[in-house]
């Protein structure tokens, strides 16, 4: 293993932040994989530790493959870390709207450009990444439909879905994004959680991670061979939304099979404890987000389902 | 009449109200030859537009009869933020001016900007009113998206400001406001003026002078206009970005709005620590520096100064 210092912001009040990569293996840049790049990301750190912790005992065993050379970035966000904040520096700049960033820009763009220099190169890229709603997703993998995407690819994580999205304008400043416009695969892997750490979904996603990089040549691992991926569009996810606002009962899991017309959440009256709503299931499906917060607003997304599909 | 056009439920005893000011004729709304809209508070550390609000709906309240079109008001399209000196929307965290045009079947926020966006259209024109940030000052200015700025220049000439900058940054981004009225065929201009969490009468007062003058060359105002200047029309190609090349304290030796000479010291980056200037700032060109940096702690690549450079 080696350490690479990939970028250095430098603070009058703080000790510098450093942006360090561990690279495994020597040759072909094969797989780049990125964790927290949002100050609350701690699953997608601690996903991409354990994968550093693992990948240096394969790499000791002889298990990288020759000629390849995999890098994995924990995260590039330290000072936001260290602070509780999601976003970076006074500007609270989304270093996951920086991309591709500009060597002469405000400092998110100057590191979303130093990174870009040093991930722009890799066959794979992979990102562990966030939702701007608190919820629990069912762990997949997600691709921009950009024209270069390739889903079949996807399907290699052995995750149980694929979501390919049509970027929106705000979607073209993500890393996801920009990594397939430099001709790189790239991949997004949510887990269930952000801030807090899940052993078990942190698991299934350096699992998935492992069993890609052993499809693709990059490393010797033996691993269960995961689920044949079910690949959607974001078009056929059908959105069930809050009525009112209020506390938020949940009834119902990402990844649980609900049918039409069961309930699935409440909406309780803050003041009397009262049934404000009763959400029902709109359609046979299973939930692929599920609303975690405990308030919910007029309108907002209880929980996104899977149209008319069972386990 | 105050109108409201967005109301959402909040979890707890509250809804999200986006309210406007509909000022019409004395004859009455079908006697108007047009409508104008003013809009504000997208960014809620961005106070500037308050006082054009404030001071626009004055003058029409003092002489409504020199009014002959429609003027709809919205001081506050982002109510949680201003409350709160949040910049972005509070508790989701998104930038509010990356939204539009909404989805009137998403979730709460993507249905309050569509609701914007429907009231909206139907306007002859509409002024977007901010206010830089808290970083730096900025003179009253009009940015133009490349894509509209033949039709939408030569209401811009009208406006009083000091210059009109045809752009392509993030201000006249796809995802805005401004953008996706031109879009949609309503003329939208942005107005940047002062800094964040400030009132500068000054410039206001100048902006709202430029707002009647429009509203009379479109018809929308008999009433006497006070005598407006013509802006400089400046590209990307005329506007030097000044930023730092070192972490430390920023202190401007030169006025802001003042012409300065190549090689001119604009400030200093000092240590406090070590009690040292780090670097001296200079102009690389002459012209108005027409941005200066207030906020004084700098990373490396921050934004200290722009300078409209003379031909």
């Amino acid at each position: 293993m080696f350490i690479k210092d990939l970028y250095t912001i430098r603070s009058t009040y703080r000790e510098d932040m450093k942006v360090r990569g561990y690279q495994f293996g020597k040759g072909e840049k094969s797989a780049c994989i990125v964790g927290s790049l949002r100050g609350d990301e701690i699953q997608q750190m601690y996903i991409c530790a354990r994968l550093v912790h693992i990948l240096k005992e394969l790499e000791s065993n002889g298990c990288i493959s020759a000629g390849r050379q995999i890098l994995v970035i924990p995260e590039v966000s330290a000072y936001a870390i260290n602070i509780g904040t999601r976003f970076f520096g006074v500007y609270d700049a989304d270093l996951n709207r920086s991309f591709p960033g500009s060597r002469y820009g405000e400092p998110a763009a100057r590191l979303a450009n130093a990174l870009m220099a040093e991930m722009g190169d890799y066959v794979y890229g992979i990102q562990f990444t966030s939702f701007y709603m608190k919820g629990e997703f069912v762990p997949h993998v997600r691709m921009m439909e950009t024209g270069y995407q390739n889903a079949s690819l996807a399907n290699l994580f052995g995750l149980p879905y694929v979501m390919v999205r049509k970027p929106a304008p705000i979607d073209t400043k993500t890393l996801n994004f920009n990594w397939q416009n430099e001709a790189t695969a790239a991949f997004s892997v949510y887990t269930n959680q952000n801030e807090q750490v899940d052993e078990k979904s942190a698991s299934q996603a350096v699992a998935a991670v492992l069993r890609f990089l052993t499809r693709m040549g990059i490393i010797r691992y033996e691993s269960h061979s995961g689920y044949i991926s079910h690949v959607l569009y974001e078009s056929d996810l059908s959105d069930v939304n809050a009525a009112s606002g209020g506390i938020f009962r949940g009834m119902a899991l990402a990844g649980q099979d609900v049918r039409y017309g069961n309930p699935i959440a409440q909406i309780i009256d803050p003041f009397d404890g009262s049934v404000k709503e009763t959400i029902k299931a709109p359609t046979d499906g299973i939930v692929f987000f599920a609303h975690t917060d405990s308030l919910i607003g007029e309108n907002d997304v209880a929980y996104r389902l899977i149209h008319r599909l069972h386990e | 009449m105050i109108e409201t056009v967005a109301k959402l439920e909040l979890p707890v005893g509250e809804h999200i109200v986006i309210r406007k000011n509909r000022l019409v004729p004395v004859e009455g709304e079908q006697a108007a030859n047009g409508r104008m809209t003013l809009v504000s508070g997208i960014h809620g550390d961005e106070l500037e537009g308050q006082y054009i609000c404030y001071e626009v709906g004055r003058r029409v309240r003092e002489h409504p009869e020199y009014l002959r079109g429609i003027l709809d008001i919205f001081p506050a399209l982002n109510p949680l933020g201003i409350d709160t000196a949040h910049r972005t929307v509070p508790k989701i965290n998104m930038d509010m001016n990356r939204m539009f045009p909404g989805d009137p079947a998403g979730g709460m926020m993507d249905r309050v900007v569509a609701a914007v966006v429907s009231d909206i259209i139907g306007s002859d024109i509409c002024l977007d009113i901010h206010a830089s940030d808290s970083f730096v000052r900025e003179i009253p200015q009009v940015r133009l998206s490349q894509d509209f700025a033949e039709k939408l220049l030569p209401f811009a000439m009208l406006t009083n400001v000091d210059m009109i900058w045809k752009n392509a940054t993030a201000t006249v981004h796809e995802s805005t406001l401004a953008h996706s009225l031109n879009v949609l065929n309503v003329p939208a201009l942005v107005v940047e003026m002062g800094q964040g969490q400030s009132v500068n009468r000054q410039y206001g007062d100048q902006v709202v002078d430029g707002i009647f003058n429009v509203m009379s060359h479109m018809g929308l105002w008999t009433g006497p206009v006070n005598e407006t200047q013509i802006p400089a029309v400046s590209d990307d190609g005329e506007v030097e970005f000044i930023r730092s090349e070192e972490t430390g304290i920023f202190l401007p030796l030169m006025a802001h709005n003042h012409y300065v000479r190549r090689s001119d010291v604009i400030g200093e980056i000092v240590d406090p620590y070590s009690g040292t200037i780090k670097s001296r700032v200079c102009a690389p060109v002459g012209g108005l520096l027409f941005t200066l940096r207030v906020y004084p702690v700098v990373y490396e690549g921050d934004l200290l100064a722009r300078i409209l450079g003379q031909p």
